[in-house]
């Protein structure tokens, strides 16, 4: 297995708004270890989003070249790009995004279903993500009987199910109070130290001094990008 | 790669999610089947109906006649004097031609019958023994009498069943006497019932004598001893009734002397040819239920394809989760496909069921027979699977083309 996870070069993307090209990212290089746990920060429009949805294989660059996991994402087709999403990235999003008719369990079995894993297994699988994540009890909860912070949990879990290379994670205390957030945070840094690579998004710097790596953007461009101090092993 | 299971069951799921719109849904498909079943239903049961009253007058059957087609006004044979051209003799020549079965000359006459002091006005058809395999009749009470019975002009009668009801209602009509113009006949059996014609005659209000007898007895003695009204001809096959045709209408002309030009002084009917005619205007009658019933099939579909419409709209944060989460164009192509399959299929059985006890309903209150073929009831429902797939094709692509970013994006 590699020792680099994410391989960023000169990563541009452009959006055409009537005569005007605006560019998301100008140029974009920067390299992710396994088992890294880093920051993207920086303001609105800085390019943040777009980063994460070419590192989540929802979109793909103008130029440049992106290898996850040994995946050029450039070259991946529409159905690769299914696969890529469903086996090697786990998302996790600011507003949760719980399909609401299903439970807890049935929300974290949704990717392994796409994954093509039976019934058993796959029950079996979130149930035990669910009991990592402390949602044990409230398996057959439904979205709504959920507060804020559990259904971040329950999101958490489901990125995890599909055992993937790397989560990503957009503003995921963006949505909650401070409280509940540090016991976000502290469950990410749990599974970081258990292994799992992750790549967070916030314009919040507290969330990023909880990470051990903080990239920062500004009009597309990486403008400076440290290991914080304080954590870093 | 998403399981059929997991598909089937995700589609179900988001059907009872909403059953009121859901059951609105297909509501349209089930009128619009329920109207298709009941309508051809009640279209085939007339025309069994119609096939069922031709073919009682006799399968595989020529009945030749004298005088030219009536087509086009009235145009008799000129010469022939249009009315006894056919004789015993034409019968027998037929009955040597290749596929005939048998061949039955007759002769029709009206007559007044007393009998058991009542009074009846029939027809009277002097036949031989061959009519009644000629016609597909048969006795269903005593017997038909024989060749030397028929030679000898015996005054015996069989009776038809509507004038065995008529004047023999309480007692058993074999044996008993009736007076026929003045004379007086033997009773030795009864016919099977035919019921109405195509034509709507009671084909059972008849009395059968021998050929002879009638010639000489009954029709009186101003017509010519040899000649009939009518030659019954039964080919041994459907197959070969239009050739045989062709042979019957080739014999005669030759017999009548009936040179090229000239009109013929008889007609050759072909009675599965009427059949046939009878049988294709009741079916196109019934094309035609059928398809202004299809068209409220096709409305049924069009809510269908609004309804998805408006489901995917409402679901594209949905969708975009599940494209994030792994689904593959074909996955939600196939979800959303499902889903309107499964409405207009469970519209259509639904609409089968209905349809069916609508046919019933009303081939009852027609007095029709009730035909329900497997075959239209498969189509019923291929056909609502069929609209299914075409009107929830579009919504489904909507929604497998969707962006993931753009659809996650939305509220
Ligand atoms: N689909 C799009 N069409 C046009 N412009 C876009 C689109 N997505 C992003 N942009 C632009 O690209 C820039 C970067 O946006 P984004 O990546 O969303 O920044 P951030 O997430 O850091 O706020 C912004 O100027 C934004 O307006
Ligand atoms: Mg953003």
């Amino acid at each position: 297995m590699m020792a680099t996870l994410i391989e960023a070069n000169n990563l541009v993307k452009l959006y055409q708004m009537g005569d005007e090209t605006v560019h998301a990212l100008d140029g974009v290089s920067f390299s992710v270890p396994r088992g890294d746990y880093c920051a993207i920060v920086g303001p609105s429009g800085s390019g943040k989003s777009t980063m994460m949805n070419i590192l989540g294989g929802l979109d793909t660059p103008t130029s440049g070249r992106i290898v996850i996991d040994g995946a050029d994402i450039a070259e991946l087709s529409d159905e690769q790009l299914a696969g890529f999403r469903n086996k090697t990235i786990g998302f996790i999003f600011q507003s949760f995004n719980l399909l609401p008719r299903l439970s807890a369990l049935e929300n974290v079995e949704l990717p392994m279903i796409y994954g093509g894993v039976l019934p058993k297994e796959r029950r079996e699988r979130a149930a035990e993500l669910l009991h990592r994540v402390g949602l044990g009890e409230r398996m057959g909860h439904r979205p709504t009987q959920l507060s804020g912070g559990q259904q971040q949990r329950v999101a958490i879990a489901r990125a995890l199910a599909g055992r993937p290379a790397l989560v990503l994670a957009d503003e995921p205390t963006g949505a909650l109070d401070s409280n509940t957030g540090k016991e976000i945070l502290a469950l990410f840094s749990q599974l970081n130290s258990e292994g799992a690579t992750i790549v967070i998004v916030t314009h919040d710097h507290e969330v990023a001094a909880a990470t051990r790596r903080t990239i920062e953007m500004r009009d597309g461009h990486i403008v400076s990008d440290r290991q914080n101090g304080s954590r870093a092993a | 790669m998403m399981r059929t299971a997991d598909l089937v069951s995700s589609a179900s799921r988001a059907l009872r999610s909403n059953p009121l719109r859901s059951a609105l849904t297909a509501l349209g498909v089930i009128i619009g089947v329920a109207s298709v079943v009941a309508m051809v239903a009640l279209g085939s049961g007339a025309q069994a109906m119609v096939e069922r009253s031709i073919a009682s007058l006799g399968s595989n059957l020529l009945i030749v006649v004298p005088g030219a087609q009536q087509s086009g006004g009235v145009r008799m044979a000129q010469g022939g004097g249009g009315r006894d051209t056919l004789t015993l003799d034409d019968a027998e020549a037929i009955g040597q031609l290749e596929g005939v079965l048998a061949v039955a000359p007759s002769q029709r006459s009206g007559a007044q019958i007393v009998a058991n002091g009542l009074n009846w006005n029939t027809r009277i058809e002097g036949v031989t023994p061959s009519y009644l395999l000629a016609r597909d009749w048969d006795v269903a009470q005593g017997r038909f009498f024989d060749e030397s019975e028929e030679r000898q002009a015996r005054r015996v009668v069989v009776l038809g069943a509507t004038v065995a009801r008529e004047l023999f209602a309480n007692v058993d009509p074999i044996g008993q006497t009736m007076r026929i113009n003045g004379g007086s006949y033997e009773v030795i059996g009864v016919l099977t019932s035919k019921g109405q014609s195509g034509f709507g005659m009671d084909q059972d209000d008849i009395v059968l004598a021998p050929l002879t007898t009638v010639k000489r007895r009954i029709s009186g003695r101003q017509r010519r001893a040899d000649t009939v009204s009518q030659i019954s001809v039964k080919a041994g096959s459907e197959g070969e009734l239009n050739r045989l045709q062709e042979d019957v209408e080739n014999l005669l002309r030759e017999r009548h002397r009936i040179r090229a030009g000239d009109d013929d002084d008889f007609t050759v009917q072909n009675l599965s040819s009427i059949t046939e005619t009878a049988a294709q205007t009741t079916q196109v009658f019934t094309y035609l239920l059928g398809g202004i019933s299809a068209v409220s099939l096709l409305v049924g579909g069009i809510g269908i394809m609004n309804i998805m419409l408006v489901s995917v709209t409402e679901r594209t944060r949905e969708i975009g989760l599940r494209k994030a989460l792994g689904a593959r164009q074909s996955d939600i192509l196939h979800q959303f496909s499902l889903e309107a399959v499964t409405l207009s299929l469970a519209g259509g059985m639904i609409g089968l069921a209905l349809g069916v006890a609508g046919a019933w309903a009303m081939t009852s209150l027609f007095n029709l027979p009730l035909v329900i073929s497997p075959q239209n009831a498969l189509m019923a429902i291929a056909f609502s699977g069929l609209v299914g797939v075409l009107f929830g094709a579009y919504p489904a692509w909507r929604a497998a083309k969707l962006d993931p970013i753009e659809a996650l994006r939305r509220e």
